[in-house]
Parts: structure tokens; C-alpha cells; sequence
């Protein structure tokens, strides 16, 4: 299971926790996680910016 | 060298803010003088406009090895968590005066409006706070809002704003040759309209009814419904006029501020379609240190967009930001006459671009005349 981070604010998307606020349970593969979706801390990067950590 | 922040203990004058109907209660007594409840539209209007003049400019910035040391100071936290409980004290104090009938109707009124300069300025405090990773700045940043009934500032502001700023599609950035008048419909409603979109993505996801306590805007705007239905049994439906009158005061307080913030910016696309990358040229900023110690650093804008979650002590000056004349609060007056504002701040967007009014972001409806007025080689 990996880790994205973003490169802005730091925010981890850790697939094993997932981010069951941003409606992703544990588990939810990166994959799965939308194009447009946009950092839920500071909003100013989306997912094809994160860097995998 | 250590570096000392000469501005450490300044940040206690935003303390001051939710003051402003205290002290106007206290000259208006000592006095007897009713003008003092206007206290609040008398100091951002007036007195705060001439201080950035006097005062001038705070150019100096945090080094960049000590941002982080700066930032984990809980010193500058409480500041902002202070405000709070001053700032529903006035409130309290103010509906307990117009429960009353010891002040006269245009003395209430005026309290009203230094009640709703504060609320305005409360905004930018659950700004600040809203935009922190800790769970209980981002309850107080709701709690600030209650007051002015925009609790869906919380998520637009975060989800919205910051996505889309400096874009058409952002109704919280202003265009050249749109008036404030008509930025101020476009943004409430917009912002409105937003707020409640953005949050059922993540309701979807999951297959549950945004119709929920867990629904940000929702919970944020219950928090008003509890305020003013308790302000409302204690005080008597007879303040309703003047909670209204605050929270309108606050509310166009804030988008006024929102109009000065990105004036004219616009990202350029890149050739995948996207938008390119918030960067510190898409924010007007200000480094009048008057209006900048009050707003907890609002002014240094470009950072703020470009860092969101930066901690308001940390953000710094940069160079590529374009510069407003003076501070929000004088700004603020300017924006009042579209004139005036269009004749200051249409040739600085103009210079921001290299002289190609076609890189601005235009009011639709303004567009020939704009076009018209700052012909470029590139449209010529």
C-alpha cells in the first residue's frame, strides 16, 4: 500500500487509512481517488500533483 | 545573528478589533456624543486608512530556516483563539443594548454597524483559523462565523476559492472593469451556491445523503440557527433588525476585501486545458503595516494563496506579487467609487500584464470596452 504526498501543505493519502472524510474508506486504492480531486488541507494542488512517498 | 520578529507583540492590536463597540460605548457615555456608536465604520472608513499612510510599510520577512520554528510559537494561535470570546462578548453586550431603551434608535443603528464591522473582521479571523490542519481551529473558525450567518464561507473559501482563484469560474475574484456593486450579488450568491455543490462530492462517494450533521456547511450554518435563536429568546425578536443589519455589515465588510484581493488576475491555461498553478503573481498585496497587524497578515495575499496553510506570523513579502497603492482599509474607500478605483487600478493590472489587457480577467459584459480602452499589441 503506498503514500501520496502533496507537495504544497504535505497532506499524506495513505491508501491503507484512506480519508473517510474526503469519502474514501481504508483501503481505497489511489486509483480510485478522482483526477480533479483537490487537496482537502490547502486546496491548491489535485491529485496528478502529489508526489508518492 | 538570531532573528527576533519585531512584530511578536504588535499582533495583539487585532485583539483590539472586537473592542470597537466597547470603546464606542465608552466615548459615546463619556461624551454623550451618539456618533461614538459609529465607532467601527469611523475607524476602517477613517481613521485606519490615514494610520497606513502615516505608518507605511513592513517589507521584512521571516528567514525561510525559521519558518517552521515560527510557526509552532503557540504564542500567535492564541491571539486568534482570544478573539473569539471578545468577539461574542460585544455581541452579547450589543443585543443586551438594543434590548433596551436606553440608547436612542440612530444610536443603536450605529452600534449595529461597529457590531458588524467586528463581524466582518471575525471572517478574516475564522480564515485564518479555518485554514489550519488542527480540528479545533477549524470548529472555531465556524464558531466565528455563526455571527454573521456565513458558516459555508468555511468550505468555499477552502474547497472553492482557493481552487479556482484567479479564474472566470471563482465568483470570489473580481475582474477588471467590474464595479464592487456588482461583484458583491455575483460572490454571496455564488459563494453560496458553491459551498453547498462542493460538499456533496464526498457524500456521494460514500453513498450517503449530504442531507447530514456531518455536512459542513450544514452543521456551520446550525451553529447560526442556535446563536440567533438564543440572542433572539433572551433579547426579544425586537433586536432581529439589528442582528440582520450586523451580519449584512459583516458579510459586505468581507467581500469588499474579496474584491481588492485578486482584482483583474487571471491564470493562463496550459495546453492540457488545467489551469496553471496558484503562484504568488495571482494576488494583489499590501505591506501597510497598520491594516496588516489588524488582519493578521491578510495582505500578504500572494504567500497566503500560494501557501495556504501557512500560519499567518510566517508569511512573507515576495517580490513577483503585484502591489496595491495602499491598505485594504483605504482600498476599502476606493472600491467605493468604481471611477475612481477603475482609473487607480486598471493601469497597474494593465502594467501586471506587460501592457496585454487580453491576460486579465475580464468582466464579460465589459470586455469590448475594456478591450477598447487598453489596446495591446496583442489584440491590435
Amino acid at each position: 500500500m503506498a503514500r501520496f504526498r502533496c507537495d504544497s501543505c504535505d497532506y499524506v493519502y495513505d491508501e491503507n487509512a484512506g480519508d473517510p472524510r474526503e469519502g474514501f474508506p481504508p483501503g481505497t486504492p489511489w486509483s480510485e481517488v478522482p483526477d480533479d480531486w483537490a487537496c482537502p488541507d490547502c486546496g491548491v494542488r489535485e491529485k496528478i500533483d502529489f508526489v508518492e512517498s | 545573528m538570531t532573528w527576533t520578529d519585531r512584530k511578536r507583540y504588535l499582533w495583539l492590536f487585532g485583539l483590539v478589533v472586537p473592542l470597537f463597540p466597547f470603546m464606542g460605548g465608552a466615548l459615546a457615555t463619556a461624551t454623550g456624543w451618539g456618533i461614538f456608536w459609529y465607532l467601527g465604520p469611523i475607524l476602517i472608513l477613517g481613521l485606519i486608512p490615514v494610520l497606513d499612510l502615516i505608518a507605511g510599510l513592513d517589507r521584512s520577512n521571516p528567514p525561510d530556516d525559521l519558518i517552521k520554528t515560527l510557526e509552532a510559537d503557540k504564542y500567535y494561535r492564541w491571539i486568534t483563539y482570544l478573539f473569539l470570546p471578545l468577539q461574542y462578548a460585544a455581541l452579547i453586550w450589543a443585543a443586551w443594548l438594543w434590548s433596551g431603551d436606553s440608547l436612542s434608535v440612530f444610536d443603536k443603528v450605529g452600534l449595529a454597524l461597529t457590531v458588524g464591522t467586528v463581524a466582518g473582521i471575525s471572517i478574516n479571523t475564522a480564515h485564518e483559523l479555518g485554514h489550519k490542519k488542527e480540528k479545533v481551529e477549524r470548529w472555531l473558525a465556524k464558531i466565528a462565523l455563526a455571527q454573521s450567518l456565513y458558516g459555508h464561507f468555511y468550505i468555499e473559501h477552502n474547497r472553492g476559492h482557493h481552487v479556482r482563484v484567479a479564474t472566470p469560474e471563482d465568483p470570489a475574484s473580481s475582474r477588471v472593469g467590474e464595479t464592487v456593486y456588482a461583484f458583491l450579488p455575483r460572490t454571496v450568491v455564488g459563494s453560496l451556491k458553491n459551498a453547498w455543490r462542493l460538499e456533496q462530492p464526498r457524500f456521494k462517494r460514500r453513498d450517503e445523503s449530504h442531507w447530514s450533521i456531518r455536512n459542513d456547511v450544514l452543521n456551520a450554518w446550525l451553529m447560526s440557527v442556535v446563536l440567533w435563536a438564543a440572542l433572539l429568546v433572551v433579547f426579544g425578536i425586537g433586536i432581529l433588525p439589528y442582528l440582520l443589519l450586523q451580519a449584512a455589515v459583516g458579510i459586505v465588510l468581507l467581500e469588499i476585501v474579496n474584491y481588492l484581493e485578486h482584482y483583474g488576475m487571471l491564470r493562463q491555461k496550459e495546453h492540457t486545458g488545467r489551469y496553471e498553478r496558484v503562484r504568488a503573481s495571482h494576488s494583489w498585496n499590501s505591506n501597510n503595516i497598520a491594516t496588516n497587524v489588524l488582519l493578521y497578515h491578510l495582505q500578504r495575499h500572494s504567500d497566503h494563496h500560494a501557501n495556504p496553510t501557512r500560519r499567518y506570523q510566517a508569511l512573507r513579502d515576495v517580490d513577483e506579487a503585484p502591489v496595491l497603492p495602499t491598505g485594504y482599509a483605504g482600498m476599502i474607500l476606493l472600491a467605493l467609487f468604481p471611477p475612481l478605483w477603475f482609473k487607480v487600478m486598471d493601469p497597474r493590472v494593465l502594467d501586471h500584464f506587460d501592457g496585454d489587457i487580453t491576460r486579465a480577467n475580464i468582466q464579460p459584459s465589459r470586455r469590448e470596452h475594456v478591450l477598447a480602452k487598453y489596446p495591446s499589441s496583442a489584440s491590435a
